[in-house]
């Protein structure tokens, strides 16, 4: 490629995140680019486990408790109106999901937690219940006996991540959108009234840029003006072969995919920028996957992956626009999934006003500034 | 765990050489191999097969025999039924045997997986009754089964081989069809001088084809456009030669476009590969000796490249002497002579890869054919991937779930990956390949839930 | 039909494919006697349904998946066959008694 393409605005990042702004600034009648990396990248969004995961989220922070449940609201038009421009559906399902606890002392965990998230969530009939046992088994058949009890919250669900993605980027295609594979934003620089970035394609030129890069956005920050404070987080995932449906519902550990494999894995793990899967973590998951559901022993793993997570310092996401570079914006979060909906739909119309509504505020990164004076 | 100076996986000719090699030179040395009995595929039964059977599969065949003799009398540990499912950096390999897992530290790994057969999508190849000509041998050399009336098609000499065999065992094929297009000749005759360093090869590749021809076998040869016919298993072979069409009733069809080396281990391990134009697949980049990318990790056999049995067994006996060498237990003398004779046994390759190259429908399915057998992804959905905008086989894999079924991509990531390339207008070599991950073949849950693997800090 | 040139001499062994007695020479995998048995057919295909066989007899293509003695999806190519086994065509996906 020669010359620089251009548009309204350039994305950098084509995953969930990426993809998912792309295709709402799209809808709002933008000229995007998405500018990716190729085959083989660090790609949380072929790693992600597929929740839309409402009942833990945001216990310390109610903005991003509200933020979630926005787009949990927003999530079953979103997978309509994706299935319908695309005919590929994301395999969203709402059936509410569960929290198995193995222990007294993660119950008390998981009961502070919510009760914690009462204020924000309960008073609107989106807090998670506490079940026991017996409870559960009223839900799901087949519990190990390890299992004390658990929480319930009825605005979760999952989707899956893959359709997602593939989703996304054909309805980016049918508005007009252009994905550009291969093209590693390499230097973002001031252009006229707008931006110019050098990729291995040739350079692209936009009034706006979004930092949709994941772990990339780190290298891309300082010459914006942005700070984005973000450290790597490995999370291993075990899939079994097909299985004839045994799971009513999305749990935090396991989720039953439309295919009918079921996914495992629930590793927090500080190892840098690694995505193999090791075999003492992949032992440890089955060991609570069958604790949890020992039918499950039977099934085959086919296959095992890690992923890298893009974590902020208090988990939540950070969502800016940079004061020295009017028009340049930065998106990072782990929820990939979750956020889909709020990306598309909540996010995108403010990028494409060119200004973040005053509500995200509570996002930027100025929140780990002066916290501890 | 247990532990050994040299694991070696595969107990095919280059995984047994390697093994008797290291074992003689006084390495503590495990064999593993997920058969029953050594042999690997080329040696299929050999320990066992009755004269009968020896007599039909020929000369070569019956060599086997003393590798595996040697091997049994060198002092290696031989694991048979053994599936290696896992192996971090630092060789601790994971291993499935008799129901459980357990762990074999190795100070060095020769990977002699050997091959599998090129995939060859086209439509109908997922009926019952169709099978590789590969399935066809091993039917043969473990089992004394052969298919009566059976359509032995495509290019390469296993199919000769096969069809030889067939002939000797008096259930000749019904027909054979070959697709070898007429330009591969001309383009192989430029290889035919130095081809006759190995006129061995020659004279019995040329024997093969006469013996079928002489016995009465129908031969096609050029024909494009194959497919099966059938609802429930396969009903007939269709096929065109110059654009006239034929049809040939059976109900088995044997399939191959030649052998490719098996990647599963080199590409789990992160091995730098590169593409081999001539041989139209991927390799492992190696040094001479047979090490990879990765330290520690040497590749033998058709794995490091297709060579044949003969080559196989040099070049495993060729990485164990250069282990044997880095802790000052080489034998130059020997090694020099290995190198000679894998050179000498090379020879032929270049001809017989002009001459086999598969002819370029077998790269090029048709829109509405599946080319991942495990998800029924077809060629046509692959190539939409591309069009928007995927830019190699990981993102198509996640796309569609192509190569996410239990083979993990064994059967169909050279088609895949040559389905992309054609698309994107670039060499395999740029589209890539499938990753591979854990566990190479799938493990019951259960079995990784009572697995107590020592916890490392390598990955 | 399908010709067995020999035996390799041991004694068979029998065991049964959805209830039907198959007969199996030493060395043989299940798959290897069911062809043998001329049977091709066994199992559906989990994604479309449609029949799937023998296809490369080394462990490497996954489409002659049984169930043996209960337990689905395992490689008829890969296990041997022996006496008593019972082995069944699958169809649809693994289904796990909760």
């Amino acid at each position: 490629m020669t010359g620089a393409a251009s548009a309204d605005t350039l994305v950098i990042g084509g995953g969930l995140v990426g993809a998912a702004v792309a295709w709402g600034l799209a809808r709002q009648g933008e000229k995007v680019i998405v500018l990716d990396e190729g085959d083989v990248a660090l790609r949380a969004s072929r790693g992600n486990f597929g929740l839309v995961w409402v009942q833990s989220k945001g216990s310390d922070m109610f903005d991003y408790a509200r933020w979630t449940r926005r787009s949990a609201d927003l999530w079953p038009d979103f997978a309509a109106t994706l299935t319908e421009e695309t005919g590929i559906s994301p395999g969203y399902h709402k059936p509410g999901g569960l929290h198995f606890c193995l222990s007294e002392e993660e119950l008390d965990r998981v009961r502070a937690q919510n009760r914690r998230m009462h204020n924000v969530n309960d008073a609107l009939g989106y807090g998670a219940e506490m079940l026991d046992r017996q409870q559960l088994d009223e839900i799901v058949q087949g519990l190990g006996p390890d299992v004390v009890g658990g929480s319930y919250g009825k605005h979760d669900g999952h989707a899956s991540p893959l359709y997602l993605l593939r989703g996304l980027h054909a309805a980016l295609t049918a508005r007009g959108g252009r994905y550009a594979a291969d093209a590693r934003a390499e230097k973002v620089e001031r252009d006229g009234d707008g931006y110019s970035v050098t990729t291995a394609r040739g350079t692209f030129r936009a009034g706006k840029v979004v930092l949709a890069a994941g772990h990339g956005n780190t290298a891309l920050a300082p010459q914006l003006g942005l700070d984005i404070p973000l450290r790597p987080e490995k999370g291993q995932i075990l899939v079994t072969e097909r299985a004839a449906p045994l799971l009513p519902m999305p749990t935090h550990l396991l989720r039953q995919t439309d295919e009918g494999t079921v996914m495992m894995g629930d590793s927090h793990e500080d190892t840098g920028y690694s995505t193999r899967s090791t075999a003492p973590v992949i032992a440890q998951i089955a060991r609570n996957a069958v604790r949890c559901f020992p039918a499950l022993e039977k099934l085959r793993i086919v296959r095992t992956w890690a992923a890298v997570r893009i974590l902020t310092p208090d988990g939540a996401p950070i969502y800016q626009q940079s004061q020295t570079h009017p028009g340049v914006f930065s998106v990072n979060c782990h929820s990939g999934v979750t956020l889909a909906g709020a990306h598309a739909l909540a996010l995108a119309p403010m990028i494409a006003e060119g200004q973040l509504a005053p509500e995200m505020a509570a996002f930027s990164p100025e929140r780990f500034h002066g916290q501890t004076d | 765990m247990q532990s050994c100076d040299i694991a070696v996986i595969g107990a095919g000719p280059a995984g047994l050489a390697a093994a008797t090699t290291a074992a003689k030179l006084g390495f503590s040395t495990v064999l593993l191999d997920e058969q029953p009995a050594p042999g690997g595929q080329i040696y299929r039964g050999v320990e066992t097969a009755g004269a009968d059977r020896a007599r039909i599969l020929g000369p070569d065949y019956a060599r086997g025999r003393e590798l595996a003799k040697a091997f049994r009398a060198s002092g290696a540990t031989y694991m048979d039924g053994a599936l290696v499912w896992n192996i971090s950096t630092d060789l601790m390999l994971d291993v499935s045997r008799a129901g459980a897992s357990t762990q074999i530290a190795a100070g060095s790994l020769i990977v002699a997986t050997g091959a599998v057969e090129r995939p060859w999508p086209l439509p109908g190849w997922t009926l019952p009754g169709v099978t590789t000509i590969g399935a066809l041998q091993i039917l043969l050399k473990s089992s004394g089964v052969v298919q009566e009336d059976a359509v032995l098609a495509g290019s390469g000499p296993l199919l000769w081989l096969m069809a030889a065999q067939m002939v000797d065992a008096d259930v000749p094929p019904r027909a054979v069809v070959e697709t070898t297009p007429r330009a591969n000749y001309r383009a192989a005759l430029r290889h035919l001088p130095g081809a006759l360093r190995g006129r061995g090869y020659l004279t019995k590749g040329l024997a093969m084809i006469r013996k079928v021809r002489r016995a009465g076998v129908k031969v096609h040869t050029g024909a494009e456009d194959l497919a099966v016919e059938g609802k429930d298993a396969a009903a007939a072979l269709r096929f065109t030669v110059k654009g006239r069409a034929h049809r040939i009733e059976t109900g088995s069809i044997g399939l191959h476009q030649g052998v490719v080396p098996n990647q599963q281990i080199t590409r789990l391990l992160r091995c730098d590969h590169a593409w081999d134009a001539s041989q139209m697949c991927f390799r492992p980049v190696l040094d001479t000796d047979g090490l990879s990318s990765v330290a520690g990790i040497y590749v033998a056999g058709d794995g490091a490249g297709i060579g044949g049995a003969k080559s196989a067994v040099l070049r495993g006996e060729a990485a164990a002497l250069a282990i044997a060498a880095r802790s000052g237990r080489g034998d130059a003398a020997r090694s020099g002579a290995v190198r000679a004779a894998l050179s000498r046994d090379a020879a032929v390759r270049p001809f017989l890869e002009a001459l086999y190259a598969p002819a370029p429908h077998v790269t090029r399915p048709a829109d509405d054919t599946i080319v991942c057998r495990c998800e029924e992804v077809t060629a046509g959905a692959i190539r939409e991937a591309v069009d928007l905008g995927a830019p190699g086989p990981n993102q198509v894999k996640s796309f569609l779930r192509a190569g996410m079924g239990p083979c993990q991509g064994r059967v169909c990531g050279l088609a895949v990956s040559a389905i992309i390339a054609e698309r994107r207008g670039e060499s395999p070599e740029q589209t890539g390949y499938y990753r591979i991950r854990p566990p190479l073949k799938p493990i019951p849950l259960s079995e990784l839930a009572s697995f107590t693997p020592a916890d490392r800090a390598a990955e | 039909m399908v010709r067995r040139i020999d035996t390799g001499g041991g004694a068979p062994v029998e065991f049964t494919f959805d209830g039907r007695p198959v007969t199996a020479q030493p060395g043989d995998s299940i798959a290897a006697a069911l062809t043998a048995a001329g049977i091709r057919d066994l199992r559906d295909s989990v994604v479309s349904g449609a029949p799937r066989g023998v296809f490369c007899m080394m462990g490497s293509c996954f489409d002659c998946l049984v169930e043996v003695d209960g337990v689905p999806n395992r490689q008829a190519c890969m296990v041997a066959a022996e006496a008593g086994l019972v082995v069944r065509r699958q169809t649809g996906s693994v289904e796990v008694p909760v």
